[in-house]
């Protein structure tokens, strides 16, 4: 049995799969059920400043993008920081992870860009015994106009500021939570490491506007009338979050430091994605929230008989395996050339595949009189396109073609050498593969 | 009140209230949710098969596209650009050996996309707005009659009157619609759909219905030819084939077509008599609506018998299993020989068959089964020719519907070429209505 225990900065959970900071982990209640469901931590819902909570809008904070049956593709909030008083937030927290020592309890934190206020509610966190602290530098709306989350989290000196007064006044781990509404992810997550963080976590949400009322006219969730740009999560979201995660992982300043990775969990593969791109875990939230607290017993389940299957004995065996892979378009290796191969015993001849490259791409695709298609070896560029319009898993592949054989499309022989554009004739600033 | 034990033929076999339940919509309406989950599942296919099946060239693909983005009157004008009958026809089609045997999920999953339910569904909301969202052409002075209110004719005068050209329909009946109105199991055309659906039809304006008028009773060819620019003939199968088998008591023996007749024009189900032991012979679509239809009605056994095998039934796989799941019997390979009366029960002797030398022959091995109520569904035949050409039974046409007769055009089950089908009527109508067309404001050039 694969041993799914984490220690993440020196924060032991008997599993990678924890809680983001959000309405699942807004109070005690649902931390303790949330527990008892298998979860192996959270990150207690954003704590503000002491005195008059924030108030939230009353009416609809969430919109959604839906597939045809109603799957939730992704998510998008307006909702802010907790608005439950600080010392109610506080005593739970106490008492949460007095009765879950072995559960990982992480304090999100989002205050004013003045040192006061972190000196001020820093020595209360720490009081908790909760294992850790997130800097929430990434919510993009409503607080963000106060100055705050992503306001902070788009400008690098601010995080590594902040995160120095976290580390001079809090002595656990300090984890700083990144916005992805930036150029470059990189930035912020080297200043956060020049600050003293401990690692990072991301991708916090994405602006964005889910829907249009095309009667009322107003962007939604709509306020009698009037919408916002709100924050999008959820499966929609993964493959950004994954590119920022492998950036940060692959930057010189960066290589190794720690990342939970967050972003549209919603299975253990995605989990397992995320680990292989050099996360020490993944943080969840709409899949929760779409599901209920159980859907962390699949997660468990399937990434502990998929690391039995390939030999894992721990998450450590598979942390950043996949990052030596994950390298600069310039490196890839443009003697490999394959072609697309359709099976025609698995083929139920809907055309996609002719319509796709017919109409969009190299024309490599024929048909015959009985719907019968085939590839054009001369023409296909080995696109992908085919393969992924294909309702058929399987049933179009890309086969590498044997070094030594002719490629028809080219006429070039098929070099069995590495050779990258770097060296390419074409390019101009090419250096002379001598 | 009688049940279905009661001895004989009898009516108020069953209460009203299953009766409805009985003769209630056989493919219910998709609910939204549904229609929007079934309409994902088309792959939006190349020059699809489904299209290619379709005897009217829906283009099946592009509706199912504009459901799923909630534009279902859009999807429905993409349906009755083709088919002005889609909302029947996706009632009433063979779906099964039609689009969605050509759909390529059934070829591998073996589950197609829903299409009939989605024509359906994509009808019904345009009609229950009451949209027609068709106009007339400007008038091109040209008249055409049409003979025949059936699907073919419906289809013809349509595509006419959008054309510009004034129409006049004769029909033999005192309603239009055809087999539409009187030919198809109740359970597939609720809620008077047929005659609502004529009336939406009509609203194209230019078309002018003369009820029980029969060509060769009160009108002639000559007559019609010499009225209007062209005529298109659509009187479908008048007449029934009869059985040639013998029988002590004729009173037990009715044809299955005036069977299904009675059942879709009376209000009262319960008044309709039905035998206790009902035996059909034939093995179409019309041996299968009488035989579950008299099943609903309350018959205890009900049996459908015909002479040649399974695969040589004209009905469906689909539609011999709706059969079965109502709990009729099917019984292949025997002919019937004579209908015994003993006493007050009755009993049909069947013959089994075989095939010798391409022949059907009788083995001379017999069964008998009770019967008390017999009907036969072998087949319909012309009623009327017009004096045109033939080809077999048939009136021969080429082409769009051309006949042996200048400017006389057929089209629908009178006519040679196509399935005896509603939807096959309906493209015969529509092309033989474009050649019409053309040809009459060819000739004004």
């Amino acid at each position: 049995m694969a041993d799914l225990t984490t220690d993440f900065l020196g924060i032991k959970s008997p599993n990678p799969f924890w809680l983001a900071s959000a309405p699942p982990t807004d109070k005690e209640y649902n931390v303790r059920r949330a527990f008892e469901a298998g979860w192996g931590g959270v990150v207690w819902k954003t704590l503000g400043a002491e005195g008059p909570p924030v108030v939230n809008v009353n009416g609809p904070r969430y919109g959604v993008i839906h597939g045809p049956d109603r799957r939730v593709l992704g998510l998008n909030n307006i909702e802010l920081i907790t608005d439950r008083p600080l010392d109610v937030n506080l005593e739970e927290i106490t008492r949460v992870k007095k009765d879950y020592p072995n559960h990982a309890v992480i304090v999100s934190i989002m205050v004013p860009c003045e040192e006061q206020a972190w000196k001020d509610i820093l020595p209360k966190v720490e009081a908790t015994g909760a294992d850790g602290i997130e800097l929430n530098f990434g919510c993009p709306h409503g607080m963000s106009e106060r100055g705050m989350g992503a306001a902070v989290g788009q400008v690098p000196e601010y995080i590594e500021m902040v995160t120095g007064w976290c580390k001079k006044y809090y002595s656990k781990p300090v984890i700083v939570k990144l916005t992805p509404n930036i150029t470059d992810v990189r930035l912020p997550a080297a200043a956060a490491k020049r600050g003293g963080a401990d690692a990072v976590s991301l991708i916090n949400t994405i602006n964005s506007i889910v829907s249009v009322d095309l009667d009322s006219m107003s962007p939604e969730p709509s306020i009698n009338g009037k919408g916002t740009h709100g924050g999008y999560c959820g499966p929609a979201v993964k493959p950004i979050a994954m590119s920022m995660v492998s950036e940060i992982a692959r930057a010189p300043a960066t290589a190794g430091f720690p990342i939970s990775g967050i972003g549209g969990v919603t299975t253990w593969r995605d989990a397992a994605e995320y680990i292989a791109l050099g996360c020490g875990n993944v943080q969840v939230c709409t899949a929760a929230m779409t599901y209920g607290f159980k859907v962390v017993q699949e997660m468990i389940t399937g990434l502990s008989q998929w690391m039995d299957e390939k030999g894992h004995k721990s998450i450590q065996d598979f942390m950043g395996a996949a990052i030596p892979n994950t390298t600069d378009w310039q490196y890839l290796d443009l003697n490999y050339v394959a072609k697309a191969v359709i099976n025609q015993d698995d083929c139920i001849s809907c055309g996609r595949c002719f319509a796709a490259c017919e109409d969009t791409s190299h024309q490599a695709i024929v048909m015959s009189e009985d719907r019968k298609f085939s590839v054009l070896d001369a023409e296909c560029v080995a696109c992908n396109l085919c393969v992924e319009v294909c309702p058929v898993e399987n049933c179009i592949t890309m086969v590498q073609q044997p070094a030594g054989t002719v490629d028809p499309r080219t006429g070039q022989t098929i070099s069995d050498g590495y050779a990258n554009w770097t060296t390419h004739p074409n390019n101009p600033d090419s250096v002379a593969a001598e | 009140m009688t049940s279905p034990m009661t001895p004989g033929i009898a009516a108020d076999r069953l209460s009203n209230e299953a009766l409805a339940q009985n003769f209630a919509d056989l493919h219910v309406p998709l609910e939204p949710h549904e229609v929007r989950v079934a309409a994902d599942r088309c792959y939006f296919c190349y020059d699809a098969p489904c299209v290619t099946a379709c005897p009217t060239d829906i283009d099946i693909p592009l509706f199912i596209r504009q459901i799923s983005t909630d534009r279902s009157e859009a999807a429905a004008k993409t349906i009755l650009d083709m088919n002005i009958l889609g909302g029947m026809c996706a009632r009433v089609c063979p779906t099964e050996v039609l689009c969605e045997q050509a759909c390529v999920r059934e070829v591998s999953e073996g589950k197609p996309v829903e299409i009939g339910r989605l024509q359906r569904h994509a009808t019904d909301r345009l009609m229950a707005k009451n949209i027609h969202p068709f106009d007339r052409a400007a008038a091109t002075g040209k008249k055409v009659a049409v003979v025949g209110a059936g699907p073919a004719g419906l289809s013809c005068a349509h595509r006419l009157a959008l054309k510009g050209i004034d129409v006049t329909i004769y029909d033999a009946r005192s309603k239009a619609g055809g087999l539409n109105e009187y030919g198809i199991a109740a359970y597939k055309s609720t809620n008077d759909f047929a005659a609502k659906e004529v009336a939406w039809l009509l609203s194209i304006g230019g078309i002018t219905i003369e009820n029980n008028k029969t060509l060769g009773i009160d009108m002639t060819l000559d007559g019609l030819s010499s009225d209007f620019d062209a005529v298109f003939l659509s009187v479908g199968l008048g007449g029934v084939n009869a059985l040639s088998m013998s029988s002590e008591d004729d009173t037990c023996m009715s044809d299955a077509v005036g069977f299904i007749e009675t059942l879709r024009q009376t209000t009262d189900l319960a008044s309709i008599p039905i035998g206790r032991n009902v035996v059909v012979i034939g093995g179409g679509m019309t041996a299968v609506d009488a035989a579950v239809q008299s099943k609903l009605l309350g018959a205890e056994q009900v049996t459908i018998a015909y002479r040649r095998g399974r695969e040589a039934m004209s009905a469906s796989r689909y539609e011999q299993d709706l059969a079965a799941s109502h709990g009729v019997k099917l019984l292949f390979n025997v002919q019937p020989v004579t209908l015994e009366t003993l006493g007050t029960s009755a009993a049909l002797v069947l013959e089994y068959t075989a095939t010798k030398d391409g022949r059907l022959t009788g083995t001379g091995e017999t069964m008998r089964i009770s019967a008390d109520q017999v009907f036969s569904a072998i087949g319909q035949t012309l009623a009327t020719d017009g004096g045109l050409a033939l080809d077999g039974r048939k009136i021969s046409v080429t082409g769009a519907g051309r006949t042996s007769r200048d400017r006389v055009w057929a089209g629908g089950d009178c006519a040679s070429g196509g399935d005896d089908l509603t939807v096959t009527a309906v493209a015969e109508g529509r092309d033989a209505a474009m050649d019409i067309y053309a040809t009459l404001m060819g000739g004004a050039n």
